[in-house]
């Protein structure tokens, strides 16, 4: 079966995971991609038509909780573990200008 | 056909709109994290909504039946089996790097609602309406930093989505209004458009076409406006592509079109009012959908449903009808008494008491409205409950107060626990309406003033003055307690026989 993830489909992919790829890692990573897909390929050969499809692989539904307001945390303890914070924000470098 | 085709093509709008609504749950959509607004940054947050590792959400069932009834109340069909999904995408508001939506398997879908535009019935199409939990807030305003307040992140947000049905500012706002009205119809929002429980993001483009054509017409690119939070800005918004989209297309008509150019996404700039370029929907980042986990599906039976319909109210539109139908009220005061449940609420009850429709309606919109815009809170919340306002509805039905008088006779109920007309013979507001006790009245004042009689008697010019001016009197004789009408009646009587 020829090449079922493309050079551009990688570039794409590792653009979107902000992943710095070389030419040689884009072949490489092609490739190894496409062989995935070809042996994952094999599931195709079950005839599914008369299966539903599954959702969720535990056979429960409807766990809910009551709409009651419990506890929550300080706001000290929240930010316990913040790099930076400020003011009782979470501070973060700047998004707008 | 006209050999000479026409230049002078017409354009349509086409808009369709997303909604953004967040649900008056006591708790968040995963966590039981408080609900709330305004209060400190983060304070109403827990290791699940904060997105620690290890965390696990659990569903708060009212907030999936808010979300049903908004569903049932918008005629979508309420799917039977639903599940969660992970839309990942990453910004400092959104702690777990993903979001919780549901994206193949909405809880309702192919809705409608039906809306007075120009006195026609206007129908928009609902595609879905599905829950989300909603990002916390970035804080822009902190010198060399952006704040983040996690309060917001994890409360449930409902997004109704429109068919691209609406085909002018004035019906994207009639349908904006009516949503906002229904959510609150329904009890499932507050919809405080200055606490952001609403916002909206319009899909705007334009039909273009000649008649003298047969072509069909083309679309202009779709263009989608993100996060307004205010009826004022979407209206502007609106108002400003439909402008921006016929000039583009004017400067570039061969390439300004949908086939030829993607999708783009834009912001409104408030202060500038214009729409600002953000980015093309071909650079959109991908959402990387998966089926969420850790969350378990959702199934409604017939029972569950059925008891989620008996949870939605008469609604606005029919209530509407209803009012004027069965009230007599004409169309512009039912309008107004039907705008709010509370309101419809209030004056039903009233009604119910034993007061007048027209009276009781007429009483809401002249007092009851004022003061409650006043005192900023509700009409039922004054204090004149609807059985109290019945009294005073009486009081004015049988002409023993003046329509003056409820004024300060309904200011005083506000204060007082006291019935309307205990505070109306305090105040000495009563009126008398009874012919035999205004004769004497009457008599002493034909007698002192006959000049005056016979003015009036005389016809002409000073007829009317005179008249008005021996009714003076006696209102003045009876400190305001004769009820003009009859006096007036037996002043007739007396002069002209």
């Amino acid at each position: 079966m020829s090449a079922k993830i493309g050079p551009e489909q990688v570039r794409k992919v590792a653009h979107l995971a902000r992943i710095k790829l070389s030419e040689s890692e884009v072949e490489q990573f092609s490739e190894q991609l496409s062989d995935i897909l070809t042996y994952v390929d094999q599931l195709n050969e079950l005839d599914t038509s008369n299966v539903e499809p599954t959702t969720h692989p535990l056979r429960l539904s409807n766990v809910f909780r009551k709409d009651e307001a419990g506890e929550t945390l300080s706001n000290e303890a929240a930010l316990a573990n913040a790099p930076k914070k400020h003011g009782g924000f979470f501070a973060v470098p700047k998004v707008l200008e | 056909m006209s050999p000479q085709k026409s230049h002078t093509p017409q354009y349509r709008p086409t808009v369709g709109l997303e909604i953004h609504v967040e649900l008056a749950t006591a708790s968040k959509m995963f966590c039981a994290c408080t609900n709330k607004f305004g209060d400190p940054p983060n304070t109403n947050v827990c290791p699940v909504c904060l997105g620690m590792p290890g965390v696990l959400p659990v569903m708060n069932r009212k907030a999936y039946e808010f979300a049903v009834r908004v569903g049932l109340a918008l005629n979508c069909n309420i799917a039977t089996y639903t599940k969660w999904d992970r839309k990942g995408y990453y910004y400092p508001d959104l702690p777990k790097n993903y979001q919780i939506s549901q994206y193949d398997l909405p809880l309702s879908s192919n809705g409608y609602i039906d809306l007075p535009v120009d006195s026609q019935v206007k129908r928009v199409g609902i595609t879905r309406a599905h829950l989300e939990e909603d990002a916390g807030k970035n804080v822009h305003d902190l010198p060399d930093c952006t704040g983040v307040d996690l309060n917001r992140a994890g409360v449930p947000l409902l997004e109704i989505v429109s068919e691209p049905d609406m085909n002018s500012p004035q019906e994207v706002m009639v349908y904006a209004r009516a949503m906002r009205q229904l959510v609150r119809y329904l009890g499932v929002s507050e919809a405080n458009m200055q606490h952001g429980h609403m916002r909206f993001e319009p899909n705007i483009s334009l039909w273009i076409f000649d008649e003298a054509e047969t072509d069909g017409g083309h679309y202009t690119p779709i263009v989608e406006v993100k996060n307004l939070n205010s009826f004022r800005a979407l209206e502007k918004t609106v108002v400003f592509e439909i402008e921006r989209q016929i000039n583009e297309w004017q400067a570039d008509s061969q390439n300004y079109r949908m086939d030829k150019m993607s999708k783009q996404n834009r912001g409104w700039d408030d202060v500038k009012e214009i729409t600002v370029f953000q980015r093309h929907k071909e650079e959109a980042q991908e959402y990387r959908y998966f089926p969420e986990p850790d969350l378990l599906p959702v199934e409604i039976d017939e029972a569950w449903l059925k008891q989620i319909r008996s949870q939605v109210p008469e609604l606005p539109a029919a209530r509407l009808e209803r009012f004027q139908k069965e009230f007599g009220l004409e169309a512009k005061l039912a309008n107004l008494l039907t705008s709010e449940k509370s309101i419809a609420d209030y004056f039903e009850q009233a009604v119910r008491a034993g007061a007048s429709a027209k009276r009781a309606a007429n009483m809401i919109q002249s007092q009851g409205l004022r003061l409650a815009n006043e005192r900023g809170t509700d009409v039922g919340s004054l204090g004149v409950w609807p059985e109290r306002l019945a009294q005073l509805c009486k009081l004015a039905d049988a002409d023993k107060v003046s329509a003056t008088a409820t004024v300060a006779i309904f200011e005083a109920m506000m204060e007082s626990e006291d019935s309307a007309e205990k505070i109306a013979q305090d105040k000495n507001l009563m009126q008398v309406s009874d012919a035999s006790e205004l004769e004497s009245v009457v008599q002493q004042v034909l007698t002192e003033n006959t000049k005056a009689v016979e003015d009036y008697r005389a016809g002409g010019k000073k007829s009317k003055k005179a008249r008005g001016f021996l009714l003076g009197q006696v209102m003045q004789k009876s400190k305001g307690q004769a009820n003009p009408k009859v006096a007036g009646e037996i002043i007739d009587k007396k002069v002209l026989g």
